[in-house]
């Protein structure tokens, strides 16, 4: 096995490291006795490795590069033969729409059902004080006769409605209830794009590492600007705000800061 | 705290970009008894209605595309005719540079979501009681 084969097999930097170290001694070593010629075969050898060892990362980044975009693509509803394939960042993109879809309709149905139940809770509240104070001049006996008649249908009508009304309010609650069923949706829509850009992250790191061992080998360095991020851009709710200092979590640190600010 | 007096027929603006959080802040203040209501989706669709005239308080999201409340209420501030208008920001942005800044444009009041029904009453008592005091 050649030397330059045994770096195509593919050495970790350090071997390499280590190996371009022992070929550099050994050209300082015939140039010291005086052996130009052996001298220069090494460093046309070590330009070789350099040269082989900078291909193979190359290509070994392409293919990586190449994986990572294909690993993109949707696997589920479309066959590879579709030509309108779509990539499965886009589909990440649609399946996050119909969450916010999906929580919109629960939340709007929730509303609606609430909205139709406050009406009928305030037609009972509004009766049972009306039939209350019928009722307390009755037990004062206070009440004249055809007051009384007036009361006795009352309390037939009230029965009748109030039974109705309170069957619409169950039936009204269970809907409530049943329009939570977008969490369980919802849920294994979101955990799938959670896994997705798992996987995205993975592939991108990897790709990092790859091309970290190219600049190595070139000797390239990059100079990465470090924008200024604008503290005050919206960013939407705070995760894990209780382990933050530059977030307030609630209400009460709000209005703390504030009333510092002599609010 | 004292009870203030305020004006249930005050019109308010409502500006959200989702409407569900519209309908629960319309919901909330038609339960104070505030029935006077519109509502607007971002800064630049509320500018304009609020330039049409008549808003007596405007409540606002941080967050939306077009133009942000934050902007929505420089604008505001920026507006001679609307300068003094009341505005209470309803938000999920909680940094403290954010809410520094909401008070440093000139901001009435902040609540942070998830908020109670109790703390939007209160945010807007006080807001016109320091109005009624002249503050």
């Amino acid at each position: 096995m050649s030397l330059l084969d045994k770096y195509t097999e593919g050495l970790t930097p350090a071997e390499l490291e280590e190996d371009l170290k022992s070929r550099a001694r050994q050209m300082v070593e015939y140039l010291e006795k005086g052996n130009l010629k052996d001298a220069i075969q090494v460093i046309h050898e070590i330009n070789e490795v350099r040269d082989k060892s900078l291909y193979k990362e190359i290509g070994r980044l392409t293919r990586a590069l190449h994986e990572a975009i294909m690993n993109f693509h949707l696997e589920a509803g479309f066959s590879g033969e579709d030509k309108e394939q779509i990539s499965s960042m886009a589909d990440a993109s649609e399946r996050l729409n119909y969450v916010t879809k999906m929580t919109e309709k629960a939340a709007n149905r929730t509303m609606d059902l609430v909205d139709a139940s406050v009406p009928i809770a305030g037609d009972i509240a509004e009766q049972s004080k009306n039939l209350r104070e019928s009722w307390q001049k009755l037990r004062k006996r206070q009440m004249k006769p055809n007051e009384f008649r007036e009361l006795y249908q009352h309390i037939e009508v009230f029965l009748d409605s109030t039974e109705g009304k309170a069957n619409t309010l169950y039936n009204n609650l269970n809907e409530i209830i049943l329009a939570q069923d977008f969490q369980d949706l919802t849920g294994q829509v979101i955990k799938k794009v959670v896994d997705l850009v798992a996987e995205v992250e993975e592939s991108l790191v990897h790709l990092v590492r790859m091309a970290g061992q190219l600049d190595t080998l070139t000797g390239i360095e990059h100079r990465f600007e470090t924008k200024e991020k604008d503290k005050t851009v919206a960013e939407g709710p705070q995760m894990r705000a209780e382990e933050r200092t530059d977030v307030v979590s609630g209400q009460d640190e709000v209005d703390d800061l504030l009333s510092s600010l002599g609010f | 705290m004292r009870e203030v007096a305020l004006d249930k027929n005050m019109k308010i603006l409502i500006v959200d970009d989702f409407s569900t959080m519209r309908r629960i802040i319309k919901n909330l203040l038609r339960d104070l008894g505030f029935t006077n209501t519109a509502e607007a989706d971002d800064g630049q669709t509320a500018l304009p209605v609020l330039k049409s005239g008549g808003f007596d308080f405007l409540v606002t999201d941080w967050n939306m595309p077009g133009m942000t409340g934050i902007d929505l209420l420089k604008a505001v501030r920026a507006d001679p005719k609307l300068a003094s208008l009341p505005v209470l920001m309803v938000t999920a942005e909680a940094k403290r540079d954010q809410i520094v800044e909401a008070a440093q444009a000139g901001v009435n009041g902040y609540v942070v979501k998830p908020f109670t029904a109790q703390v939007l009453k209160e945010k807007i008592e006080k807001i016109f009681e320091r109005v009624e005091a002249g503050g």
